[in-house]
This record gives C-alpha cells, structure tokens and sequence, in this order.
C-alpha cells in the first residue's frame, strides 16, 4: 500500500474540509439539491482530483486524462466544489448552481462546464458509458496506457438493471482498465437501502460478474489511495471499491439520515454546519 | 411519370422486380463504412446475424462487441465509446432498441451529443409470424421527439446501404429504420441520396395530390400513384426517407401545387412521418392530409402482405386515402 506521509494527508483533509464548507455555501445558495451524497464523498472526490487522477484543469480535454464518469449526477456538488478547488472554473462561481444560464446545472451537463464528462442524472447508466470508454481505450491503446475510466456509482442506483448489465460485460471483457467506485453509504430517497431493495451480500454479487472487489473505509485517504494503487495492478479484471462512507459526512446533525438525500440546508442550517466544518478546519 | 433525375429502377413496376430485405442494405453499408472509417465499431444485442451486422463482426472482429441480450446497456457503452471518438453502430430490433432503451439514448447519446448512430431492424407489421410483440410501430415518434436526433427510413435496400454511408459521416446522433422482408429494389446506385432531402420519385402534370410515402411502403405508393394515373387522378410522389430533419422546401414546393396530402407509412398514424409532415403543413400550408397508416392498434400474427392489408397499409388503401381528398 502506498504510504501516504502525515503531512500529505493532513493536506487532503483540509482540502476535503474546504470542499465540504463549499458545498454547504453553494447549497443554501441554491435553495434546492442533495446534501448527503456530496458531503460523503468529499473525501474521495479529494482523492482523486488532488491525488490519484491524471488530468489538467488548464486543458480538461487532454486526450491522455483519465476518464472520471460520475453516474449518480445528483451529488454534484461535491463534483464542481472540487472541480473549482482544483482549479478548473473560480471557486465564486459555485453560488451560481442551478441558476439560469449557469454551468453548474442542477445535474451536470457535459457540454456546459468542460472537464465533465459525461451529462449524467438518470439513474443506472454511468458504469455503461464508463465501459464504453474502457472498451474504446482497449481497442485503441490495447488498454494498457496507463489511461484510466473510474466509474463513480451511488449504491441506490445499483436497483438498476442497467448497472448490472453493464457489470457483466466489463467481466466478460476483463476490463482492468476500469475502477468503479461505490458510495456506500447504506441510504436512498425512499429510505435506507437495505429496506427499500436490499443490496447485500454485495461484495458477493460484484464477485460473481468477475470483478475484483476491495473495500475501503471512504473517508481514510490511505485506503482510498491505497485501493485505486491495487485496483491498477490487477491486469485479469475490472476493480470495484466498496467505499463506505457516511451520509452527511462532517456535519453530525446531517449524517446517516436519508432524510437529508435530496434537500438543501436553510440559511440557519447552513451556518450551523459552517460553524461544524470549521472546527476541523 | 417516373422523375427521370430519380434515376429509378427501369423493372419498378414488373412483376419480377428484384427484391431483397432493407436490413440487408444496412449490413453492406455498415461494412462499407467499416472499411471506409477505422472509427467505426459494431454493437449488437444478440440479433448480429438478423441485423445483418455479421459482415461488419467477420470483417472487424476486434472493433465488434457482443452484448448479449441488454439493450439499455447497448446504447449507453456506444455513448462512451463515441465519448473517446468512436463511431458507434448499434443493432437490434427496433422494438428493443429504440424500444427499450429510450431514456439511454435520449440521455446518454443526444443529451450528451455522441454520434451514435441506432439501427432498428424488423419494423412494421411486414415482421410477419413473429407477431406484435417484434413489430415495431412506434419507433419513429419515440426517435423524432428527441432533440438532436436525425431519423432516416429508407425505402430499399440499395437507399439503406447509401443512408448507412452516409450516417456514418454525419456528427450526430441517427436512427435507421430497417424492415425484415425482402421488398421490390425501388432506387438504383445512381439514385442521389442525402440525408435531410426527400426525392419527388414520380409526377404527373398539375399534380392533384402529393403522397408522401416512406420505408418499404414506397413500393407500393409509387404502384398506387400509377393505377390512380390511369383513372385520371394526378399524383405526385415523395419518397421521404429523412424523417428527421424534415425537407420543407420539397414537401411545400409540391403541397403548394396540390394542398391535398396522403402519408404513407408502416407505423402508428399517431405521432408518426404524417404527424411530422401534417405539423409542417398546419404552419406553414395548411392543407387537407389523410393518413395510410395504423390507428391505434397491436400488430399481430400473419403473412407481411396480409397484414399490410388487414391493418389498412396496401395498395388499394393508398388509392382509396387519395380519392377520399382528391
């Protein structure tokens, strides 16, 4: 496992704070959006963009980048809060989410905001296009580039046929060059996931489409670091990572309850959850 | 009467005219833009041969994916694909696909601007035997909603091989009609094709009606046009193999002469190639349209000619909507 010095993650960790801070901002801006699945996945999305990503935010359309697909499109807020933190668009922007005429569209649209790579919002369809990529990287560069599709899957949306369509075919095609990572954070709209259409065992199904499975604790930067490290030497197989985080991550009033899945915070709430993040800050 | 530049089929209107399926026009084409475009890739659901996709899989066995029978996953892997810059041809039948997979190709392939390019095979109650559940009688209203998307029909095998081509080339996203059984060679290689440009295919003096005809029914439009000729009633004919976008300039140049319209077609009436023609007209010509096609119903179990006649799509039906307005 790549060891990640002290000073390196304790780098991360404010990154991820100052990224959580503003998605609150930009949130209570908009008066409507999901605050769950991005705070949860501010650390991951940290990892990747300040890390473990090949990409350039003065050119998002390397043709060397890897391939960030995110497919549950409603957490992006997590996606543009991290985008403009590393430098893609002015961080002051991010108050204009879901406003008219904005870039930041209340679920991303590719062709407003460059270095997004996909429009995504309906459910179920972001590993497919993720495979896509893969298979096209395959045929062109024989997959072994060192060009990268990380697939960004809610587990929600693993009620979807279509997911699992597109699982069995990265199995088949022994795609190694494909990462998928899943937000566990065990809650959809409806409730928490294993009431409303139980995923578990999960690790089991992943494993019986023939993927290699790893599981990480989604808010520890070492495993997540170390994760994506091991998925890219596999070479038989397509790596997912269970990462399992917690709803409402850094604000304890907002964590593990799915009532906050799909709504923004009040002005009030959003200071109070600026007031938490600043405690870590 | 026969639009000399049409460069028609001089055996048209024999009884041994040469006939081959439209699908099959499609394999050609794919294959010849396979050879033509290193870009090009095959996707298929599990239908490779009865697409006519099998040329393309034997000739290009590494840029063809085998999907198996998961037709959402069909349209959203061509998304990524066109994503790293592949043009991707997607294959099923059309009741699958675009039938099954509408949300992924509207979000993943128009929303997102990939030119994919959707051929449905088997459409129309001519699939035959099979019965309603493969005929697909809905999938042109489904694919003309969607903005950015281009809809062709083509009305024979030798203008499917040309309108493949052709996709191929285009940056957007197509869907490509495609019917089952063999049906009469109505173009010759000659023939000009271009997507967005419907073809006057027959004409007679101070036209009375214009019918606008497209896919395999075109045959049979042209067959109507000449019967009617001789009692004396002046058609015009289209051939209207570019649903989408619609050629407004040559449907009103010849609505202008005529305001009397029949729209032929093997798909529900409703939201189909008439509804796109009849909201072109209610704008900017209005004019008096029938419509030969299904009215709101299933197909079901039978031979294509007895089905075409049953659910009032064959020759006399044609003859029958024209002097209705004439």
């Amino acid at each position: 496992m790549e060891h990640l010095d002290d000073q390196t993650v304790k780098k991360l960790e404010q990154q991820a704070n100052a990224i959580r801070r503003s998605i609150i901002e930009m949130l209570v801006a908009a008066g409507s959006g999901h605050t769950a699945g991005p705070l949860g996945m501010a650390d991951i999305f940290t990892a990747l963009y300040f890390h473990s990503l090949r990409h350039n935010p003065k050119d998002p359309l390397w043709e060397d980048r890897d391939r960030l697909v995110l497919s549950n499109g409603h957490i992006c807020p997590v996606l543009y809060a991290t985008m403009a933190h590393a430098g893609y668009f002015p961080v002051e922007k991010l108050k204009t989410l879901r406003s008219f005429g904005s870039p930041l569209q209340g679920h991303p649209h590719r062709e407003w905001l460059p270095g997004i790579e996909t429009s995504s919002g309906p459910l179920g369809s972001g590993l497919s296009q993720a495979v896509g990529m893969a298979l096209a990287d395959r045929i062109d560069r024989g997959g072994a580039s060192g060009r990268y599709v990380y697939a960004l899957l809610s587990d929600g949306e693993l009620d979807c046929g279509n997911t699992w369509e597109a699982a069995m075919l990265a199995g088949k095609e022994k795609l190694h060059n494909l990462i998928g990572i899943i937000d566990r954070n065990n809650i959809q709209i409806d409730g928490f996931t294993e009431d409303i259409m139980p995923l578990e065992p999960l690790r089991a199904k992943w494993e019986a489409w023939n993927w290699h499975v790893l599981e990480v604790n989604g808010h520890d930067f070492e495993e997540i670091v170390g994760a994506i490290n091991e998925a890219k030497s596999i070479f038989e197989k397509p790596t997912i990572i269970l990462a399992h985080t917690i709803p409402g991550k850094g604000v304890p009033a907002f964590e593990k309850k799915f009532e906050w899945h799909g709504k923004p915070p009040t002005k009030e709430e959003g200071e109070m959850a600026l007031q938490e993040l600043s405690k870590n800050a | 009467m026969l639009n000399q530049n049409s460069k028609l089929n001089p055996k048209l209107f024999d009884a041994d005219v040469e006939q081959a399926p439209i699908r099959k026009g499609f394999g050609e084409g794919l294959l010849a833009a396979g050879e033509a475009d290193e870009r090009v890739v095959g996707l298929c659901a599990d239908l490779t041969d009865s697409t006519q996709m099998h040329l393309f899989k034997n000739k290009f066995p590494k840029r063809f994916v085998e999907m198996g029978v998961a037709e959402q996953n069909l349209a959203a892997v061509a998304s990524g694909m066109a994503a790293m810059g592949k043009i991707p041809f997607i294959t099923s039948y059309a009741m699958f696909s675009p039938g099954r997979n509408w949300e992924q190709i509207r979000t993943t392939i128009c929303y997102n601007d990939r030119p994919v390019k959707i051929a449905g095979s088997h459409a129309g109650v001519s699939v035959g035997p099979d019965g309603g559940t493969h005929q697909a009688i809905e999938d042109i209203a489904i694919m003309r909603v969607i903005p950015r998307m281009v809809v062709l029909s083509p009305c024979d095998s030798i203008e499917a091989k040309k309108a493949t081509i052709a996709a191929a080339k285009t940056k957007t996203p197509v869907y490509i009609r495609l019917a089952r059984e063999k049906t009469p060679i109505i173009t010759t290689e000659e023939t000009p094709f271009e997507i967005g440009k419907a073809q006057v295919l027959s004409t007679s003096e101070n036209p009375m009606v214009t019918i606008i005809a497209t896919g395999a029914l075109v045959h049979k439009a042209l067959v109507a046009a000449k019967q009617l000729e001789n009692e004396g009633v002046r058609t015009e004919v289209i051939n209207l193999s570019t649903i989408k976008p619609l050629d407004t300039e040559t449907i009103l140049q010849s609505v202008r002469k005529t305001h009397k319209v029949v729209t032929v077609e093997e798909h529900q009436v409703a939201g189909g190639m008439g509804s796109a023609v009849a909201e072109l007209l209610a704008e900017k010509e209005p004019s008096r349209v029938a419509f030969v096609g299904v009215r709101d119903q299933f197909g079901q179990s039978g031979k294509p000619e007895e089905l075409l006649e049953h659910y009032g799509m064959g020759v006399s039906h044609i003859i029958a909507a024209v002097k209705k307005i004439v």
